[in-house]
């Protein structure tokens, strides 16, 4: 008798389990409005990344168009994976000396792994991350970038290598 | 290889009862490439035997070519889910070889953010193994409320799941001016949803028939087969290390380490579930005492780290997570090893899941929580 | 001939004798086929597609997401895009499978639905079988479908297939007799097995609220065989997809999945049309004993949407299951049946036999 007993309660018990679970489900299933679904491409004006999110690596550039990178290789030697390769060349500057500058500050997107090395080890604060995460192209090649942009000069201010 | 070659164009051994079935490399309850080729009689598991190896990056071989700093950023990449600790494991190696005391202010950070990383990955073992038993909406629920912690994250270090946060010697950023008040909410917020993953789950009849005395790993074997984390003390084995060996602020907190003694499926359930508490009452200690002070000490833009062999061990979300450094005194490692809980809890299933069925193995697997970078590195 | 929404035997009679006058007796019968045959192809193409819409937005809301939104105004003609997309897919055919077997299973299990859509009576006049032993001949054809899943199982050459054409054929067989013997408690108090007979019966009330609580134990059950019957969670063992990829259809593409798929929600909607003819009064509007007024403007509402609106709500319960409940294990499915179920069941005959003996209802 007593194992009758229970295995009736044990009816009524896993019946009661059930009804709450779907009391759960249930709850969400009438408060829609609740919902958490974002549509991405239709709120992509609303869409703001966080400051700090780790997009894309990009050289930073004032109104002059210019930066202030000074082509010391830094974040080449700590980029884990070789994704900058840093091309420089020799000029002549007003005072007749031979000075080495950038020329080209070459970004590789499609090997990067956003590990913020480069940025942080910059010694003049050239590099930033950006917040652009939309890097979809149709050829690879496309994601090798230049980061200084064309006809960037150095800013004044950047002590020399 | 042979084996299956032999039993499928064998006649004689085709008339057993037995029969081989490769779960994987793409299965959906995997979880990733890993393969298991399990012998059945009927619905019956005779016979597991994992092969491993399918997305093997070679994380320990890259290391050796490449700087301390930079390998913290490789170990984001094997357990994803616990990509802080993992990080905080390289860091306080690199810290300890070097003698060097990190401010109270790293320390706190650190131990919040391994906390929010164990309760996101818990969650998501918790959505998954719902996935795994059939109840497909426990999927979502769980993602929604990782999604927060994610949010967290993405504040403060910049990324979701491959953080990069931890640096040798402190930590990249500061933590950022919203960053406490977002944890506070997210407590308040997770405390009141907690019970919802009970009810749902945790006290549905299914569930339960589903878990209880299913997949039993006896104290002996867990202690044998190296399982530790949550899956080695639902089998009494007290292997919390941060209790036995704390690391961060650990020291600093009061927490229980979740012991059970039930060696079964529900057992391990229960041990995270409950570890999800006790993570949130961690972060709780934490949070509003977060010392003022530097986020990183000054280390030198070249790290070499004295000759000699190094060990670091951590408690991650899934086990004990150990980092082996063998250095030559130069600028890289000669020779890195990791010792990751994923790997010795995999090869514990044969045992637990030996005579169980197929629907049990599934479940079995999923409170082993394994991610398979994790195995594989 | 006058268009009457509330009564469709009229028009389906004017159908009858048209044909029956303006043709030969052959070309008749010929042509009154075909017409009910496109009738219910274009239904059951139709109202799949629908309840599969259907399926993903209740889910997406349980799960607290929006669903398919792109294709048509919030995602109305994403099903219908899916189905073309399924048209194009080519159909792989597994090597060493059973060539002749694999391509008939989706069609038996199509069948088997088609022929027992046939005698739900949608409305008065809608049901193209009206026979004496409907309920017992919906029984009987429904489980034929079990032979399609076993075949598709058993000639994909597949093991998950084959291991899910097992599961699904022990789950179907044992869980039929539960469907059965909760119809039969409803036959003894119905005294009918014709459909008719049986919505005309619930006039002054639904069997389920006028038949006590042996008519609500036998809805239960039979909401939870009939879950099961159809392979639907929480008793999809058969296409367990953790644990066999997608059992028994693992290598179906194409059209031949878009079978099996279609199949099983026509199952569905048979398993809920029966569920609300049977217990919640099928087109009959919602009447409650002497409450004149209330029964008048119940009235105003058609047959056939009153049919549609209970079947949408057996048919959302059955989904909530789905979506919460965690998977049974094979095992627990059998004990279910045979030591919880069928014991209820039989104790809940008696009852009901019980009860109408007395004349203890409504
Ligand atoms: S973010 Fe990391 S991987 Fe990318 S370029 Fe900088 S250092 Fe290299
Ligand atoms: S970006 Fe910074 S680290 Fe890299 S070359 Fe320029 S100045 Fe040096």
């Amino acid at each position: 008798m007593k194992s009758f007993i229970e295995y009736i309660v044990s009816i009524f018990k896993g019946l009661w389990t059930l009804l709450i679970g779907m009391k759960v489900t249930g709850k969400y299933f009438f408060t829609p409005w609740k919902n958490v679904t974002q549509q991405y491409p239709e709120n992509r004006e609303k869409l703001v990344m966080f400051e700090r999110f780790r997009g894309e690596v990009i050289m930073l550039h004032n109104e002059n168009n210019e930066h202030s990178c000074n082509g010391c290789g830094i974040c080449e030697i700590n980029c884990p994976n070789g994704s900058i390769e840093i091309i420089s060349k020799s000029i002549l500057t007003a005072d007749g000396k031979k000075k080495r500058i950038i020329d080209q500050h070459i970004y590789h997107l499609g090997m990067c792994t956003l590990c913020n090395l480069c940025v942080k080890a910059c010694p003049s604060g050239a590099l930033a991350m950006g917040q652009n995460f939309e890097h979809a192209v149709w050829d690879r090649s496309l994601l090798t970038k230049v980061l200084n942009q064309e006809g960037s000069t150095i800013a004044e201010n950047v002590k020399e290598e | 290889m042979s084996e299956i070659k032999e039993i499928m164009f064998n006649s004689d051994r085709l008339a057993t009862d037995e029969y081989l079935v490769n779960m994987g490399p793409q299965h959906p309850s995997t979880h990733g490439v890993l393969r298991m080729l399990v012998k059945l009689e009927g619905e019956k598991v005779l016979n597991i035997q994992p092969h491993i190896g399918y997305i093997h990056s070679g994380i320990e071989k890259m290391c050796e070519a490449i700087s301390y700093p930079q390998i913290i950023h490789l170990t984001d990449r094997m357990d994803y889910l616990s990509a802080h600790m993992n990080n905080e494991a390289v860091a306080l190696c690199v810290e300890n070889a070097l003698q060097v005391e990190v401010p109270e202010r790293v320390k706190y950070i650190r131990t919040i953010m391994d906390e929010l990383a164990r309760l996101a990955s818990h969650q998501l073992w918790w959505c998954v193994m719902g996935m795994d038993l059939g109840a497909l909406t426990t999927f979502f629920y769980g993602l929604r409320d990782r999604e927060m912690i994610l949010d967290i994250f993405e504040e403060t270090c910049g990324a979701r799941l491959t953080v990069n946060y931890n640096l040798p010697g402190g930590v990249m950023f500061d933590i950022h001016p919203n960053f406490q008040k977002r944890v506070k909410d997210f407590i308040t917020y997770f405390r009141k949803k907690l019970p919802e993953y009970d009810q749902l789950l945790t006290g549905n009849v299914i569930f339960r028939e589903r878990t209880e005395g299913i997949g039993h790993l006896s104290l002996a074997d867990a202690i044998a087969y190296g399982v530790t984390g949550p899956s080695g003390r639902a089998s009494g084995f007290s292997n919390d290390l941060r209790k036995h060996q704390p690391y961060s602020a650990y020291p600093l907190v009061k927490f229980n380490e979740i012991l059970d003694h039930r060696c079964d499926t529900l057992a391990r359930y229960e041990v995270r579930m409950k570890e999800m508490h006790e993570s949130l009452s961690i972060i709780e200690q934490l949070i509003d005492n977060i010392p003022e002070g530097d986020y990183a000490v000054k280390m030198k833009s070249v790290i070499k780290l004295p000759e000699g062999e190094f060990y670091q061990r951590v408690e991650t979300a899934r086990g004990e997570f150990g980092v082996y450094i063998v250095s030559d005194g130069k600028k890289n490692p000669y020779r890195v090893k990791f010792r990751s809980p994923g790997f010795s809890n995999l090869f514990a299933l044969n045992n637990m899941a030996k005579g169980h069925k197929i629907a049990d193995l599934v479940a079995i697997m999923s409170t082993l929580d394994l991610v398979i970078p994790d195995i594989d590195r | 001939m006058g268009f009457n929404f509330y009564d469709f035997t009229a028009l389906t009679h004017n159908i009858h004798v048209g044909l029956v006058e303006g043709f030969s007796p052959f070309m008749a019968t010929t042509l009154e086929w075909v017409i009910v045959g496109t009738a219910y192809l274009l239904f059951v193409a139709l109202f799949g597609l629908l309840l599969v819409y259907a399926e993903r937005k209740v889910c997406a809301a349980f799960q607290q997401r929006l669903g398919p939104m792109r294709v048509g105004y919030w995602g109305l003609l994403q099903t219908i895009a899916d189905f073309i997309k399924l048209l194009m897919k080519e159909l792989i055919m597994p090597r060493k499978a059973d060539r002749f077997l694999y391509n008939l299973a989706p069609f038996i299990v199509i069948i088997a639905s088609f022929l027992a859509i046939a005698v739900i009576p949608f409305a008065p006049g809608l049901q193209s079988l009206d026979f004496d032993i409907g309920l017992f001949y919906l029984t009987s054809v429904s489980s034929v479908g079990v032979i399609g899943i076993l075949l598709a199982g058993w000639s994909s050459n597949n093991k998950y297939s084959l291991i899910g054409a097992m599961r699904s054929g022990a789950q179907i067989l044992s869980y039929e007799l539960s469907v059965s013997l909760s119809l039969l408690t409803m036959i003894v108090f119905a005294g009918s097995m014709q459909f008719s007979t049986i919505v005309e019966g619930q006039r002054d009330g639904w069997y389920l609220f006028t038949g006590h609580i042996p008519s609500l134990v036998a809805f239960i059950v039979f909401l939870i065989a009939g879950t099961a019957e159809t392979n639907r969670g929480p008793f999809d063992l058969a296409e367990a997809e953790s644990e066999l990829t997608a059992g028994f259809h693992t290598e179906y593409s194409g059209i031949k999945f878009a079978f099996f798929f279609l199949a099983e929600y026509i199952n569905l909607f048979i398993i809920s049309a029966v569920a609300a003819t049977v217990f919640l009064g099928g087109w009959m509007p919602l009447h409650f004993g002497h409450l004149e007024a209330f029964n008048h403007a119940m009235d105003v509402i058609p047959p056939l949407v009153w049919f549609f609106l209970k079947v949408f709500g057996v048919i959302f319960i059955i989904m909530w299951f789905k979506w919460t409940f965690p998977r049974l294990r094979v095992d627990q499915i059998l004990t279910l049946e045979w030591k919880y179920l069928l014991p209820i069941n039989l104790i809940n005959i008696l009852l009901m036999a019980f009860i109408v003996l007395t004349k203890f209802h409504f």
